[in-house]
């Protein structure tokens, strides 16, 4: 049960994660290509929403919500916030590849103390909270 | 304002993921992926009061982040407001009964810590 769980969370964690990078990414890329936004009409605003990677991007984040939903169907909230944290981490690399941000010292502590905390969290027992669960 | 606007963003993120895990606890573990079964799952969620006050507090997060973002320094938004890591870990421990062991509340406080210092 352990390990079939084990399985089908991690496959569903990377789901989760690369969802709400890459939906972020391509929102961010369509919002940022119309420029005066802020204080528009409803109409500026409906055409963002009609830009390709603004509606891809939608797309992936609909995708984020149903997986984050079903990783909860049977994982502990407090495994899935932290594990998920990783995002955070990718969401730096990509700015860095994509788009030429600098990570500074600082960030690539921030790097480490994520996976640190992620790989201590992810060594624990994806759900204690049911009849299932066993002492660790 | 900013200070306000961070304990709106913390709370409804923690209040709303509390709701979505205890409907989806409440529906069991999903097991069947198949087209027909995940678009049944979806109609019924779509009724569930729960997931449906959970998305709009999700949307008043969204809404509450981009007003701190127009009036503070990403510096200290992306920070402050990830103290709802600890604030869930809590909700978790004491209202969702998941045993919370001394690995979760290190990696946890490891996790948020990081957070903070991405944003630097």
């Amino acid at each position: 049960m352990r390990e079939r769980l084990g399985l089908k969370t991690w496959v569903f964690v990377a789901i989760v994660v690369l969802a709400n990078v890459l939906g972020n990414f391509f929102m961010s890329l369509g919002v940022k290509r119309h420029s005066t936004l802020v204080g528009g009409s409803p109409m500026q605003y409906l055409s963002v929403m009609a830009d390709p990677r603004v509606v891809f991007g939608i797309s992936l984040l609909i995708v984020w919500l149903l997986s984050r939903m079903a990783l909860l169907s049977w994982a502990d909230l407090s495994y899935v916030v932290p594990v998920t944290a990783i995002g955070y981490v990718l969401n730096a690399l990509m700015g860095r590849v994509f788009l030429g941000e600098q990570v500074t010292g600082w960030r690539w502590a921030g790097t480490l103390l994520i996976v640190a905390g992620i790989a201590l969290v992810g060594s624990t027992s994806v759900r204690t909270s049911v009849a299932e669960a066993r002492p660790e | 304002m900013s200070w306000l606007l961070v304990a709106v963003i913390v709370a409804a993120t923690t209040l709303g993921d509390y709701l979505q895990t205890v409907s989806m606890k409440r529906h069991g573990e999903i097991r069947d992926f198949r087209p027909g079964a995940l678009g049944r799952l979806a109609a019924t969620l779509a009724r569930n009061w729960m997931i449906l006050t959970a998305i709009a507090l999700m949307a008043v997060s969204f809404f509450a982040f981009i007003t701190l973002l127009s009036i503070a320094d990403l510096s200290f938004a992306v920070p402050a407001t990830a103290f709802s890591f600890v604030t869930e870990t809590m909700v978790s421990r004491w209202l969702l009964n998941e045993r919370v062991n001394w690995k979760r509340w290190t990696g946890v406080g490891l996790v948020a810590c990081g957070v903070a210092l991405l944003a630097l």
